[in-house]
C-alpha cells in the first residue's frame, strides 16, 4: 500500500530527524507509530501525505510518489493532524465543500459518525471546543474511506466517554482494503486496536513488528526468581514488570508501554531475539 | 470491555463467549454476533476478534455456516462446561491449594465454608 525507501529529512538549519528510514505499510492493519517527542513521527506522516518533501529517498503510495501530489494519490489519503485549523462554517457546509475531493466519501457514514460523537450537522465549527473539532475531523477522515488513513494523536482532547466511542468506531471501520496508521503517546487508549508496532528512535526505525510475533516470542509480566536469566528489560520499581524471552511461558498480552521502554533501552537485543527465533523455526 | 493485562486479549474475548454460552444468553444452534460486531462490542482490532473466533472453532464450541455466520455448536454448552471445569481443576485449584498451605488453612475449614455456602444458596432458592 505505502512504501517508504531510505528517506532522509531535516528542517532548515537543524539536525537530521529521519535518516535512511524505510517502512512498508500494508492494508488490513492498524499500525501504531511510536517514538519520543521530536523523533519525527509527525514529520514522517507529513512526508507520507506529500505535505513535506524528503531530502533523499522515496515515499510511494500505490507506486506514485507522494511528493508529486497527484490527484490519484491524494484522493486516497487522509490525515487527521494533531494541530489543525477548520473554517468557521457549519459542519454540513464543511462536508459539502470538502467531500467532493474524495470519490469514496460516504455522506451517510459521516452523518452517522457525527451523531455518534454527540454533535449535530447544523453546528458551526467555530463554536466548537478543540475536542469537538477533532471529532468532526476524525468523522470526516473515516467517512472519506481513503485506503490510507493517518491519525496523529487522535485521542488528544477527547473526553473519557469519547475515547471508548473512538475505539468502537475504529474497530468498525477497519477492513481488509484499508491501512490505518496512528501515532500516539496515549498507548492505553489504543492498545487494543493496534496490531503492528513501529518505533522511531535516533532518527531511524528501531522496531517494526506485528503484535502477533511480539507476543509469540516475548513475555510481559512480573518475573519469578527462576526467570532472572531470561530478563531482557525490567522496571526498577518494586514489583516492577519485565520483558522476558517467552520460551515455554503462557502467552501474555503485549504491554506496549513496557515494550516501548525495552526497545528504547535494548533495541539490538530485542530485535536479535525476534530475528533469531525466525531462523530457528526455518532451519 | 475491561482488559486484564496478563492474558492475551483474544483469550479474554474467548472467555466472554464462554460466559455468554454458560449463562445461556447464547444458545446452541443459534447465530452469534459477527466478527465485526464482536470487535466493535469489545473495542478491539477485528484481526484480534478473528483470532478468538478461530480458537473457538478449533475447540468445536462454535462453527461457521458459509455466508451466514457463526453458530454455537450442537453441544456447545457441555463443551464449554468441560473446558471451564478443566481450567478450574488445573489452574484455579492449584492456586487455592498454594494459598491454603501458605496460610495453614485445613481442608475441613474449607469444607465447612463450602457446605455453609451451599446451604445459604439452597435457602435463598426456597
Amino acid at each position: 500500500m505505502i512504501q517508504i525507501d531510505n528517506i532522509r529529512f531535516y528542517y532548515p538549519n537543524s539536525k537530521v530527524i529521519l535518516n535512511n528510514v524505510s517502512l512498508h505499510f500494508t492494508t488490513g492493519n492498524i499500525y501504531g507509530l511510536f517514538g519520543k517527542n521530536g523523533e519525527g513521527k509527525s514529520t514522517l506522516m507529513k512526508i507520507m501525505t506529500g505535505l513535506l518533501f524528503p531530502k533523499a529517498g522515496y515515499c510511494r503510495i500505490l507506486n506514485e510518489n507522494t511528493f508529486k501530489r497527484s490527484v490519484k494519490c491524494l484522493q486516497d489519503v487522509f490525515i487527521v493532524p494533531e494541530e489543525f485549523e477548520l473554517p468557521g462554517v457549519k459542519i454540513s457546509t464543511y462536508e459539502r465543500v470538502n467531500s467532493t475531493f474524495y470519490p469514496e466519501f460516504s455522506k451517510d457514514q459521516f452523518y452517522k459518525l457525527i451523531k455518534e460523537f454527540k454533535l449535530s450537522i447544523d453546528q458551526k465549527i467555530s463554536t466548537l471546543s478543540f475536542g469537538q473539532k477533532k471529532k468532526v475531523l476524525i468523522a470526516f477522515g473515516i467517512a472519506t474511506n481513503t485506503r490510507l488513513l493517518l491519525m496523529d494523536e487522535p485521542t488528544n482532547g477527547l473526553d473519557i466517554p469519547s475515547k471508548s466511542q473512538f475505539r468502537k468506531i475504529m474497530a468498525s471501520s477497519v477492513d481488509q482494503g484499508k491501512c490505518i496508521v496512528i501515532s500516539t503517546h496515549q498507548v492505553r487508549d489504543l492498545h487494543s486496536l493496534i496490531n503492528h508496532v513501529v518505533i522511531l528512535d535516533n532518527s531511524n526505525v528501531t522496531f517494526d513488528q506485528p503484535l502477533s510475533t511480539i507476543s509469540e516470542y516475548l513475555w510481559f509480566g512480573k518475573p519469578n526468581q527462576d526467570d532472572r536469566a531470561s530478563i531482557i528489560y525490567s522496571e526498577t520499581s518494586y514489583g516492577g514488570k519485565a520483558v522476558l524471552m517467552r520460551k515455554d511461558h503462557d502467552e501474555t498480552e503485549v504491554d506496549l508501554e513496557l515494550l516501548f521502554n525495552a526497545v528504547i533501552s535494548q533495541p539490538d537485543q530485542i530485535n536479535a531475539i525476534l530475528k533469531n527465533m525466525y531462523h530457528d523455526e526455518r532451519v | 470491555m475491561d482488559f486484564d493485562n496478563s492474558k492475551p486479549i483474544y483469550l479474554q474475548i474467548v472467555d466472554f463467549f464462554y460466559e455468554n454460552i454458560l449463562a445461556k444468553r447464547w444458545h446452541e444452534e443459534e447465530r452469534i454476533p459477527s466478527v465485526r460486531e464482536v470487535a466493535v462490542m469489545v473495542e478491539v482490532n477485528p484481526n484480534t476478534a478473528i483470532r478468538a473466533f478461530n480458537y473457538l472453532q478449533e475447540q468445536n464450541v462454535i462453527y461457521n455456516k458459509r455466508g451466514i455466520g457463526y453458530f454455537v455448536s450442537e453441544n456447545g454448552f457441555n463443551k464449554v462446561l468441560d473446558i471451564k471445569k478443566i481450567e478450574f481443576m488445573e489452574v484455579i485449584l492449584p492456586d487455592v491449594f498454594k494459598k491454603m498451605r501458605l496460610l495453614n488453612v485445613q481442608f475441613d475449614e474449607v469444607k465447612n465454608s463450602f457446605d455453609q455456602y451451599v446451604n445459604n444458596i439452597d435457602h435463598e432458592k426456597k
